[in-house]
């Protein structure tokens, strides 16, 4: 197994080694038959569903991005960030200052979703690089990451007069920007629109994938480790010659372009993008889709999101008032009962069942 | 004349600031700097104290009166928090700060619902006095004022009372305190209720100069928070000149750039202070005289 030689094919193996290991739930056949027949699913779930219904699913996975991204700042690096929403819309808004300025042709949404990934990680790091080599710790960081996305949506929404204005893009304030083109796939012939409908679907459940695999091998390689033993003991880290502050900064932008991948789905998936999806109530939501579900697994996050999502719009349809109450109520349930997140309870209850089995 | 006249509005403009940071700042900077919890729900304290000075006002009671019950409502309501959610988290701040802001969700859209999206203000008492030729809102002169007894008054209490002494010795050593036979628990319960009332003190004195609705509460908390920031852990200490200091900054933008810049004038200086000065003004005010 261990070799000194790195040829190509080794190093592959070596990477997929790390899709399981101790910084992640789930291991051995019966996990990855499972997860397989859950992408199965997914996969097949738009041959059942008509169009509007697929779309609708294809706006629960575009924030599954930014829970992932917070899981790993949150739960698996141990700096609460508030904040995550303000890389939410700074991407939103790249995407369409760039889109409307660009327009759709050659793929051109495509670079335009990278760039504004892009934005919004580098913005994530210095606003980390600001923080943890200003040595700010626990729970200052939520506040200056949530003083940071209120003064975010504060200035877009004074932003309404024509002055405000990159290239051809308005900003107009509090409404928010709308009419960018979504994303366009360059095609022989004739390029596809990927309106919310299957075939954004389709796309956004393979990035879901790719991520979060890619997520379970850093999350199992040393940086990962590292990570983890900061959380734990930042000290302990510092003695043993690694960077505190690097470590941490490096996890925040993660984080922060995770946040913006979602926010450029986002405004793509729409055609539109406001203030208030920078604002104290958009904001809460992701703390709770992570802290539901179980914040120290990247699995339990992104199943946890998925089903608080899923609630969270049935609930929408007898007002959504009362939506922000139960999630609420939730949010204060998860903390004083199960403070490790409920899917991460249910999880460790089935992995102990079938312990049980083969003994 | 017109120098004078100058001189007095920028006076003004930094005095109403600074009243504005402390007196929304006291009750968040007295739960952190004595419990270490960060009462994401700050907002929603000042809520309830506003719409209960608002009611009892326009019920027939003279505003001050209005004011203070507005104030003891709201600390009760957060003596109550404290008794049921809080306590079972003082060793877990990061859940104390997620289980705030479950109530503050709750709390902002129950009184949506409960209570409609506007409730009717009660307009600024006092009128205004002639300087010159501009006029001036008597009302926020008198805030002015109520900014620093507040300060005063805080200093006294902990300092200067039996209340305080064991209030601070219950935060400096509470297994000590605990021995000498102080009731932690319910001291823990006091001085939470002891911010809740102060955020009710701010909702009530503020509510004749803003409009009622259940998001009120946010257009205090970043300037409360940035300023708990900046004053750092020991809030006697910082909480004071932090505010002088980002009053300063934040008046002199907003009448050379407009509004907007001094918001984002306070959020560049937070960053910076937290580089510079990572304990910030207390860590630093204490180190240079020690």
């Amino acid at each position: 197994m261990i070799s000194s030689e790195t040829t190509p094919r080794s190093r592959t193996r070596s990477l997929l080694a790390r899709l399981e290991g101790p910084q992640t739930m789930g291991r051995g056949p019966a996990f990855w038959i499972a997860a397989a027949v859950a992408i199965a699913a997914a996969a097949a779930y738009p041959l059942t569903a008509d169009a509007w219904t697929v779309g609708n699913a294809a706006y629960f996975l575009i924030w599954t991005f930014m829970a992932m991204g917070l899981g790993v700042v949150w739960g698996y690096a141990g700096a609460l960030s508030f904040g995550q929403t303000a890389f939410f819309g700074l991407a939103g808004y790249a995407y369409g200052v760039i889109t409307l300025n660009l327009g759709a042709a050659y793929g051109l949404t495509l670079v335009a979703l990278v760039l504004a990934v892009a934005i919004g990680g580098l913005f994530a790091l210095v606003i980390g690089y600001f923080m943890f080599y200003g040595r700010i710790q626990g729970v200052f960081i939520g506040i200056v990451t949530l003083s940071v996305t209120l003064v975010l949506e504060t200035f877009m929404a004074q932003t309404a007069g024509p002055q405000w204005r990159i290239g051809e893009a308005r900003l107009n304030g509090f409404n928010g920007m709308s009419g960018m083109p979504p994303l366009t796939l360059p095609w022989v012939g004739e390029d596809i629109a990927l309106y919310p409908g299957p075939s954004l679907y389709y796309l956004l459940l393979g990035l879901v994938v790719i991520c979060y695999l890619g997520l379970r091998i850093m999350l199992n390689s040393s940086f990962g480790n590292v990570l983890v033993a900061i959380r734990e003991n930042p000290h302990r880290v510092g003695m043993l010659g690694y960077d505190v502050r690097l470590y941490q900064t490096l996890a925040f932008a993660i984080g922060g372009a995770f946040a913006a991948l979602s926010g450029a789905l986002y405004t793509a998936w729409g055609q539109y993008i406001t203030p208030s999806s920078m604002g104290l109530t958009s904001a809460a939501l992701p703390i709770i889709w992570v802290a539901v579900g179980g914040r120290r697994d990247i699995t339990a996050t992104l199943i946890g999101t998925i089903v608080v999502l899923a609630g969270f719009q049935s609930l929408t349809i007898y007002g959504s008032q009362y939506a922000l109450v139960v999630m609420g109520a939730l949010l204060l349930v998860t903390v004083l009962v199960a403070p490790q997140g409920l899917v991460v309870g249910a999880m460790t209850f089935l992995g102990r069942i079938f312990k049980k089995d083969k003994s | 004349m017109d120098l004078l006249q100058n001189v007095f509005a920028m006076l003004y403009q930094f005095g109403d600031t600074f009243a504005f940071l402390v007196i929304s700042c006291a009750g968040l900077a007295v739960i952190f700097g004595m419990m270490g919890v960060i009462n994401l729900a700050h907002g929603e304290f000042i809520m309830c104290g506003a719409y209960v000075t608002a009611s009892a006002a326009r019920a027939g009671l003279p505003l001050p009166v209005a004011i203070l019950t507005g104030a003891l409502v709201a600390g009760a309501v957060g003596m109550l928090v404290e008794r049921m959610v809080i306590r079972h988290l003082y060793h877990r701040p990061l859940d104390s700060i997620i289980a705030t802001w479950g109530i503050s969700l709750i709390a902002t859209q129950g009184v949506l619902i409960v209570l409609g999206s506007t409730m009717q203000g009660i307009g600024t008492p006092l009128g205004s006095i002639e300087v010159g030729s501009r006029s001036y809102s008597l009302y926020r002169l008198v805030l002015m004022v109520c900014a620093l007894g507040l300060l005063g008054g805080l200093y006294l209490l902990f300092y200067h009372s039996r209340f305080g002494v064991i209030a601070r010795a219950t935060i400096q050593k509470p297994h000590m305190a605990h021995a000498l036979g102080v009731n932690t628990g319910r001291m823990y319960g006091l001085t939470f209720g002891l911010g809740a009332a102060l955020a009710g003190l701010a909702g009530g004195l503020y509510a004749p100069t803003m409009t009622m609705v259940p998001t009120m509460g946010a257009t205090f908390i970043v300037e409360s928070f940035v300023t708990v920031v900046v004053g750092g852990a020991d809030i006697f200490v910082g909480a004071a000149p932090a505010a002088a200091i980002l009053a300063l900054i934040k008046a002199g933008l907003t009448a050379w750039y407009g509004q907007l810049f001094g918001q984002i004038g306070l959020l560049v200086t937070v960053i910076l202070v937290i580089r510079i000065l990572p304990g910030g003004l207390s860590g630093w005010l204490k180190g240079t005289t020690r």
